[in-house]
């Protein structure tokens, strides 16, 4: 029999600082509630309150971002923003991140981020069409990298292929910035009509509060927490909190959600996402301005013994919360049969401005909900002006005397290197709209609107090096090329939805990044009309101190009209005239042929010229949409020979080129100037092309033909079979240990 | 006459609409969609169509819960009677699983989801389902399976083999597939099981239309018959 003493217990102060909670956050508490809250009460308090639930630290700089267009029909603050596509067809979508669980736990962390979005997206009202996702690993050589690739990978397809949505589109990058924070950003894209899109604000009293869908278990428990402070070496010790996905639940989650939404019997409803079922009741009864009770007992439980603080904290998945009309329980109780869901009313809504727990017989939580909201807290936090990467001169960018192995370096370095061993583990094909994906050769995802002749252009970007360098343009730069890549498919551009990953706020500098990353985005957005409609932000991206890249990623949609007009540069014929729309200066920092040929990460990153950009991207619209050109890429990472590679690759096809600037060959054939594509027109309408650039005051200029069996250019030449291997081989040889 | 189809539902099946779309596009079929639990099938039916996707989550080993469900055994009783039967993908799996087709399908080769656009041989164009591909020697659909690694023992084999039950074979093998195997039929002739999907390559705009003549060839034989 052991005789020591039991520790002391924990005072509340004590508690509320091990849930996340500052000290003076905590006196807000106890000031307001004239008392000290009991365990459940701080509990809930503690992730609504948390940077993930509450935005504290962002909320103040989000402010800055337009959220209206014509096209808009719900900008931030739902579950999803809301976007009219014509004949009273709605698109719904948002971009969230699973960084800190991924890295914890890859396989599930990465498949509950690709079912937590899609959830965001049904409870809308959508079905989910599309699912896009960008990642961010670090170093090759990092010996956690492989494994959590594989397990990232992995559980994306298992989550996503199971549920069968297609995933259509993303990016990944590789950087030592991320060895001890991986980032994890999915998207999903959803279809609604207008007039039957779903929102969470309980609308009335005395209505039934409807649990459906798995049942609760202990996992979970302070994920939204977590997400809310940095790693240390013992964050592994973390991997109870991360969730366990079953994409077959979500499956049958969809369709009841649907039906019963369909079947007239759904007021209100919210999905149980971060901070699970305490921040949906607190929300939806918020919104509302009403009162909620919940009979915690009612609640299906997975496991024995839980008690009302495991209940209202864990974050189980594939479980939704449903207020329905009155009198519609036999609806729901029909349709959750049917698909085989567990489901209970679990409690009422009432006018008492209260949450109100009651577990066992005795009230374990009576909170008022406005203050819940309104006194959350909201800071300034202090920041300063962060570092940006001076003008490069032209002697600071060494010469290359062999482009080819220039060209070979940056098209198999990891980040530019075919992801195909990633994406041919995703189904991209299920539901059978889908007219381009990561393989086809088009700068974005596109999937019809099933049963008509519209469709819808996804992509997400972000190029992280920029905004490091500097935070202001290259924020300005994410959205830019997101506008870009719908352009370049023939889509009208119309809203994003951001994803902020930064390191700690707390600290000035990171706190400068996340201000002046914003304000570039923001001014992007006001200038290309391109309103953000939904978000989320993930701070804290940190191990020992040490932050990760800024990393805004943009995740965007554009409408297709007809979808007969689309266009990639997967159809480029011999003797097609390529022309190059957009002006080159010559910008060479933060490059990737700095980088990858000489090591060196420096330089302020390209401009953007947003009147620049919206004027090329309205002449590159217009020729497609007239039909003349067959073939369109936009140049990014690695310049006009990257891009170029691309084009060779997709079109089976060689390119012969020429640089007609002054600029010196390297330069022109690796800058990474801004608002240009490459464009492939008949060789009749070449002459008609440039003088409709120069009409439209763009640059535009004839540099080469398509033909031949290699890409050249002022001393460079290389077969299509070497360019294929060195831009495919890196990442399956990597995987497998031999890279 | 339109062709008159249904196409099974199972909860986790995640292809029925695009095989339904698919009937409906290609012949302008008249298509019933059945739910699971359903233990007679619509009358007159000239096809049903088990869908692609993870019928009961399948956690457990592929289709093998969905063979004893109570659809399921609807569906044998038509097969006997000489209606047709087309198992894409987890349909595919099913068919092996109730014993209505021989051989099995196995974890991939590499152990591996696989999604991509694939050629195939036509192996047997004397079928209900292949009738319409005329000269055609190869074709392209897409596919994608965790699953797909189609096996039987080397007496089974040499019978399928022997019987001309493969309808299509790999050009390029993406899953280990014995004898490169991607779809074969039974020895009546009325139930084809295969891993690639025509039911997403029934238009050019889904980057192949190769899969129409499958639904059209089923339309022949009806003509025919």
């Amino acid at each position: 029999m052991s005789t020591a003493a039991p520790a002391p217990a924990k005072t509340m102060a004590e508690k509320a600082l091990e849930y996340g909670l500052k000290a003076d956050e905590y006196q807000v508490i106890l000031d307001r509630l004239g008392r000290e809250p009991n365990d459940v009460e701080l509990g809930v308090y503690s992730v609504m309150w948390s940077e993930h639930c509450s935005y504290k630290s962002s909320r103040l700089h989000l402010r800055k971002f337009p959220v209206t267009g014509p096209r808009v029909i719900c900008g931030p603050g739902e579950n999803a923003g809301v976007i009219d596509i014509d004949d009273d067809q709605a698109c719904i979508f948002k971009m969230e991140s699973h960084n800190h669980p991924s890295f914890i736990e890859p396989y599930q962390g990465a498949a509950t981020g690709v079912g937590g979005i899609m959830r965001d997206v049904f409870t809308m009202g959508a079905r989910p069409v599309a699912l896009l996702n960008a990642l961010r690993f670090g170093e090759p050589g990092h010996p956690k990298t492989r494994r959590l690739v594989e397990g990232v990978v992995s559980g994306i397809g298992g989550y996503g292929n199971c549920v069968g949505v297609p995933t259509v589109a993303g990016e990944t990058n590789f950087h030592a910035g991320y060895n001890g924070n991986i980032l994890v950003n999915a998207m999903c894209v959803g279809l609604a009509d207008a007039d039957k899109i779903f929102y969470s604000a309980a609308p009335e009293p005395g209505l039934p509060v409807v649990y459906f869908g798995s049942k609760t278990g202990r996992d979970g428990i302070h994920g939204a927490t977590m997400a809310s402070v940095e790693f240390s070496e013992d964050s592994e010790e973390k991997r109870p909190t991360v969730q366990v996905g079953d994409p077959f639940a979500e499956k049958l989650l969809i369709e009841a959600t649907l039906e019963l939404m369909a079947s007239g019997a759904v007021a209100a409803i919210q999905d149980m996402g971060a901070a699970g079922l305490t921040s949906s009741s607190v929300e939806m009864a918020g919104k509302g301005g009403l009162g909620i009770t919940l009979d915690l007992d009612k609640v299906p439980q997975r496991e024995t013994n839980m008690t009302a603080y495991e209940m209202m904290l864990s974050e189980s998945q594939e479980r939704m919360l449903a207020i329905l009309k009155p009198g519609r329980e036999e609806d729901g109780y029909r349709i959750f049969k049917k698909w085989g869901l567990d489901a209970a009313v679990i409690g009422e809504t009432n006018t008492s401005g209260h949450i109100v727990l009651k577990h066992k017989g005795e009230v374990v939580c009576d909170l008022p909900l406005a203050p819940l909201s309104d006194d959350a807290p909201l800071y300034d936090r202090p920041w300063v002006e962060p570092a940006q990467e001076p003008e490069l001169t032209e002697a600071d960018v060494p010469v290359t005397h062999d482009l080819n192995d220039a060209l070979l370096k940056i098209i198999s370095c990891p980040d530019e290197a075919s992801k195909r061993w990633l994406w041919e583990q995703y189904d991209r094909h299920v539901m059978a709209d889908t007219l381009a994906d990561s393989s086809t050769g088009h700068d974005a995802g596109m999937v019809r609107v099933h049963g008509t002749k519209k469709a819808l252009a996804v992509t997400s970007d972000c190029t992280p090096r920029y905004v490091q360098a500097n935070p202001y343009e290259g924020g300005k730069q994410a959205v830019a090329e997101a506008w870009r890549n719908l352009t370049a498919v023939g889509a009208e551009p119309i809203a994003i939805t951001d994803n902020l990953n930064f390191g700690s706020p707390e600290k000035p500098e990171t706190m400068g990044q996340i201000v002046r990353a914003i304000d570039g985005m923001a001014e992007a957005c006001r200038e290309l009309s391109f309103p953000v409609v939904s978000g989320n932000v993930s701070l804290y991206n940190e191990t020992n101190g040490v932050s990760i890249p800024p990393t805004p990623t943009v995740g965007a949609v554009g409408l297709i009209k007809d979808y007969d007009q689309r266009v990639g540069f997967n159809k480029v014929q011999p003797g097609q005239v390529i022309i190059l729309i957009g002006e080159t200066k010559g910008e060479m920092g933060s490059s990737l042929y700095l980088r990858e040929v000489f090591g060196i990460e420096a330089g302020a990153p390209p401009k953007v010229d947003l009147a620049c950009e919206k004027n090329n991207g309205t002449l590159v619209r217009r020729l497609i949409k007239s039909g003349v050109a067959k073939g369109v890429h936009d140049l990014s990472d690695g310049g006009l020979l990257s891009a170029a590679v691309d084009v060779v690759l997709a079109s089976k096809v060689g390119l012969q080129l020429k640089n007609p600037t002054e600029l010196a060959d390297h330069v022109f054939g690796f800058a990474e100037d801004q608002a240009r594509y490459l464009i492939a027109v008949d060789e009749a309408s070449a002459h008609l092309v440039i003088a409709q650039a120069a009409e439209a005051d763009v640059h535009a200029a004839v540099i080469g033909v398509a033909g031949g069996t290699d890409l050249s250019y002022t001393g460079l030449s290389l077969g299509i079979e070497a360019l294929r291997k060195a831009h495919e081989d890196w990442l399956p040889n990597y995987m497998a240990g031999k890279a | 006459m339109a062709l008159k189809a249904a196409v099974l539902v199972f909860p986790g099946s995640n292809c029925d609409r695009d095989c339904k779309t698919a009937v409906e596009t290609t012949v302008n079929g008249k298509v019933d969609m059945v739910w699971h639990e359903e233990s007679t099938l619509p009358s007159g039916l000239d096809l049903i169509v088990i869908p692609g996707g993870f019928s009961y989550g399948d956690y457990l080993r592929c289709g093998a819960m969905a063979s004893l469900s109570p659809v399921m055994q609807a569906v044998k009783a038509e097969a006997e009677r000489g209606v047709s039967v087309l198992g894409i993908c987890n349909g595919f799996q099913i068919l092996c699983e109730a014993g209505m087709l021989p051989g099995a399908l196995l974890r991939n080769a590499a152990l591996k989801y696989v999604c991509k656009p694939i050629e195939l041989k036509i192996e047997n164009r004397n079928t209900r389902f292949t009738n319409a591909y005329g000269n055609a020697q190869t074709v392209w659909m897409t596919q994608g399976n965790g699953d797909g690694n189609f096996f039987a023992e080397p007496d089974v084999l040499k019978d399928i083999e022997d019987n001309n039950q493969v309808v299509f074979r790999y050009v390029e093998n993406p899953n280990g597939s014995v004898n490169d195997i991607a779809g074969i039929i039974n020895k009546q002739g009325n139930v084809l099981g295969m891993m690639p999907h025509p039911d997403r390559a029934f238009e050019d705009a889904l980057g192949s239309a190769d899969g129409a003549p499958l639904f059209q060839s089923l339309v022949n034989a009806l003509q025919t018959a």
